[in-house]
């Protein structure tokens, strides 16, 4: 590295994607700086509450699809109950699949990263699932992770994938999360799932990356009669979720 | 013991000293989520209004976390300086609420500071219920608490910043070009404190070492801190590393600080073992812990007698008392970054950051904050300036500064640099004195002793832009 050249912030700048050397107006940031960063939290901001298009999101699926709703009525009573985005919708009854495998599709906190990311990466593991018996398709709304395990247990599988909208980064409001849970009920704490995160090509993991990913865990869920921790050591290493 | 009080032709009726509490509490999602929220405004009043009558010594006979089961509530009872309590130990919560204001009109800043001793969690967070926004900034102002090891924290008409270089993966130019952007903006008097990507010893031991080189090259007078479990700290010490300060994170309950893998003791341990460095110029205070209302909501670890969920505010105070046992250089509440699950939107902020700042301060910490938040609560760069300028008006001892806002390593949102600058003209604040000797020695301030913005080419910033030099 050197400082030879026309622009020496540039020095700082490419180090990291840290938002340094932004200059100064005054004591405050130049006006074009301050309206990025604006835009990159819009960006973030409309993520979180642009709902998701269920009919666009069925469009682009095959095979049948069941839809379900948590018992956050709203995305306001979403955001700050946790625990209702984590039940089913009161009086909501599912038919039991007779198969080994559902895959929830949920929106989470990005809708956005379910439609942008959610057909494609089914689409990856419906390829590498030839050996599992899979349950109609359940896209869910205002859902929170454990809203699968509601799902799972009312359907009678053995595991349930939900494919989740991430919290949205100022640099990424499209990210895929990917949760895991063997013999799926309420009552799972997170330390019993497996979780395959940022799933956001061409930033992030790829869709074949994560359904390899995702079909290893699978396979060694099988094996193991459990998901989670005990799981960890023996596959690949993942990022906590 | 059960009260009773009429509001509006109504009686509310509270069956112990926990739901009093947390029914006085101005409302917030996490004691909506956690079922302890008033169920009215006007049961919320009346709550407040037994809270005003309650006499503060209450707080010693009758525990709102039980004093057998939780070894928070025995640090708190067991330490309690009675000649410390005397001044105020007559009054009830209110009357207490207006003698700090009256002390505070008076300008006895002797006064109000020497009750740290004597104050229980329990006592300032119940005045704090009572207080509005201007009662906490006005008493917040006038409570002094200054500490020091290589820099002076708290000492009036200062605000000092942490400079907090993160990096996805701690990669040490990264760290380093963060470092420098900070420093040519004035930031870092408080401390130079990394997050670590991974919480390996070999890791920390890399960043403590990367930011004492920076440190001992610019002989710059502030303090490192690499924010990794008290137990990597231990092990660090162990090799040999430059450590300033030990971090932990600290929660109010015993349970909760369980869940964050620490005791009271490992605590004591960690702090030993930095102390026997000696390596403090103007002070000897080496520990620094961070907080955040929600913590042990999240931890599920809020029950407090008889298994009933005690109010996030009030269980905040008492990490406060944990952290004090330490002797902290600093202390900050992290007050949005846990999500719109404990604190919804820009009024929750606000008044919570401010709540922790005075409860904080009264208990003798100095006491920062960390302003900031995430993409999915209802907050925004308004509400962030909001916050900070009255945090500056209550004389906050430091608050946490990222570049350009924005921290790519957390994926949250903090101060930016600038903010800290505007922060300290509009309030006529400036950093700590050693730190401002130094900007002025590098040649960073300009006549009137703001931070200058320079030319790519001004030599102070060639001197310092050399170190991003590998």
């Amino acid at each position: 590295m050197s400082l030879v050249g026309e622009d020496p912030w540039a020095v700082l700048r490419s180090a990291t994607r840290a938002r340094v050397a932004l200059g100064r107006a005054g004591d405050a940031l130049p006006t074009h700086r301050e309206l990025e960063f604006r835009a990159a939290h819009a960006a973030a901001r409309d993520a979180v509450h642009s709902p998701l298009d269920v009919d666009a999101l069925r469009a682009a699926l095959t095979g049948e699809v069941l839809t379900v709703a948590s018992a956050a009525p709203d995305r306001a009573t979403y955001l700050q109950r946790p625990d209702l985005g984590r039940q089913l919708a009161e009086g909501l009854a599912l038919p039991r699949a007779g198969a080994d495998l559902a895959v929830v599709l949920a929106d989470g906190l990005s809708p956005r990263a379910v439609h942008e990311h959610g057909p494609g990466l089914l689409a990856a593991l419906r390829e590498r699932l030839g050996g599992w018996s899979l349950a109609p398709l359940v896209v869910a709304t205002q859902a929170r992770v454990a809203l699968g395990d509601a799902v799972g247990e009312a359907l009678g599988v053995r595991a349930v994938v939900v494919l989740i909208g991430e919290r949205p980064g100022l640099s990424s409001a499209d990210s895929l999360g990917v949760y895991l849970t063997w013999d799926p009920r309420p009552g799972r704490v997170d330390s019993e799932r497996n979780c395959v995160s940022n799933v956001r090509p061409p930033h992030g993991l790829s869709y074949a990356q994560a359904a390899d990913t995702v079909t290893a865990l699978l396979t060694a869920a099988r094996e193991l009669g459990a998901s989670g921790v005990a799981l960890k050591d023996e596959g690949p290493a993942l990022p906590s979720g | 013991m059960r009260r009773r009080a009429a509001v509006g032709g109504h009686t509310y009726e509270f069956p112990t000293l926990v739901e009093l509490m947390a029914r006085a509490t101005p409302l917030r999602s996490g004691d909506v989520l956690a079922g302890c929220a008033a169920r009215s405004a006007a049961e919320r009043v009346a709550a407040q209004t037994l809270l005003a009558d309650l006499p503060l010594a209450t707080f010693l006979d009758e525990q709102v976390v039980g004093y057998d089961e939780d070894d928070v509530t025995r640090l708190v009872l067991d330490t309690h300086d009675a000649d410390a309590f005397a001044p105020v130990a007559s009054l009830t919560v209110g009357e207490f609420r207006d003698r700090l204001l009256a002390w505070t009109a008076a300008g006895d800043e002797a006064a109000i500071s020497a009750l740290a001793p004597g104050l229980t969690p329990e006592m300032v967070a119940a005045t704090s219920k009572l207080m509005r926004t201007a009662d906490l900034v006005a008493v917040g102002r006038r409570t002094r608490v200054v500490t020091g090891l290589r820099s002076t924290i708290g000492l009036p008409g200062r605000l000092a910043s942490r400079l907090q270089p993160n990096h996805p993966t701690d990669d040490p130019v990264g760290v380093t070009a963060s470092i420098l952007d900070g420093l040519l903006h004035g930031s870092g008097d408080a401390v130079i404190g990394i997050n670590p990507a991974t919480d390996s010893p070999a890791r920390t031991v890399a960043l403590l070492e990367l930011v004492d080189a920076v440190i001992s090259r610019y002989e710059i007078p502030t303090q490192s801190c690499v924010l990794a479990h008290v137990t990597t700290t231990l092990r660090a010490l162990e090799q040999g590393a430059p450590v300033d300060l030990v971090f932990q994170s600290v929660a109010g309950t015993q349970e909760a600080n369980r869940g964050f893998g620490v005791t009271l003791d490992l605590l004591a341990e960690a702090r030993a073992g930095v102390l026997a460095l000696g390596r403090g110029t103007v002070g000897d205070n080496v520990t620094y812990f961070e907080t955040g209302q929600g913590s042990a909501l999240s931890a599920g670890a809020h029950l407090g007698v008889g298994g009933r969920p005690v109010d996030q505010q009030t269980l905040e105070a008492r990490a406060y008392a944990v952290a004090r046992h330490f002797e902290p250089l600093l202390v900050n509440t992290v007050v949005g970054f846990i999500g719109p699950e404990y604190l919804y939107d820009g009024k929750q902020v606000v008044r919570a950051g401010l709540e922790d700042h005075f409860c904080g301060k009264l208990l003798g910490l100095p006491m920062g904050v960390d302003v900031c938040y995430t993409n999915h609560a209802e907050v925004d760069g308004d509400d962030t300036d909001t916050l900070t300028l009255l945090l500056g008006a209550a004389g906050c001892s430091f608050v946490i500064a990222v570049p350009g806002a924005d921290d790519v390593m957390l994926h949250y949102q903090s101060l930016s640099f600038s903010d800290v600058l505007t922060a300290r003209q509009v309030l006529g604040l400036r950093p700590a004195p050693e730190f401002e000797a130094w900007l002025a020695r590098m040649d960073l301030l300009d006549d009137a002793g703001r931070v200058r913005e320079l030319a790519p080419d001004a030599p102070a910033a060639r001197v310092l832009l050399a170190a991003a030099t590998p």
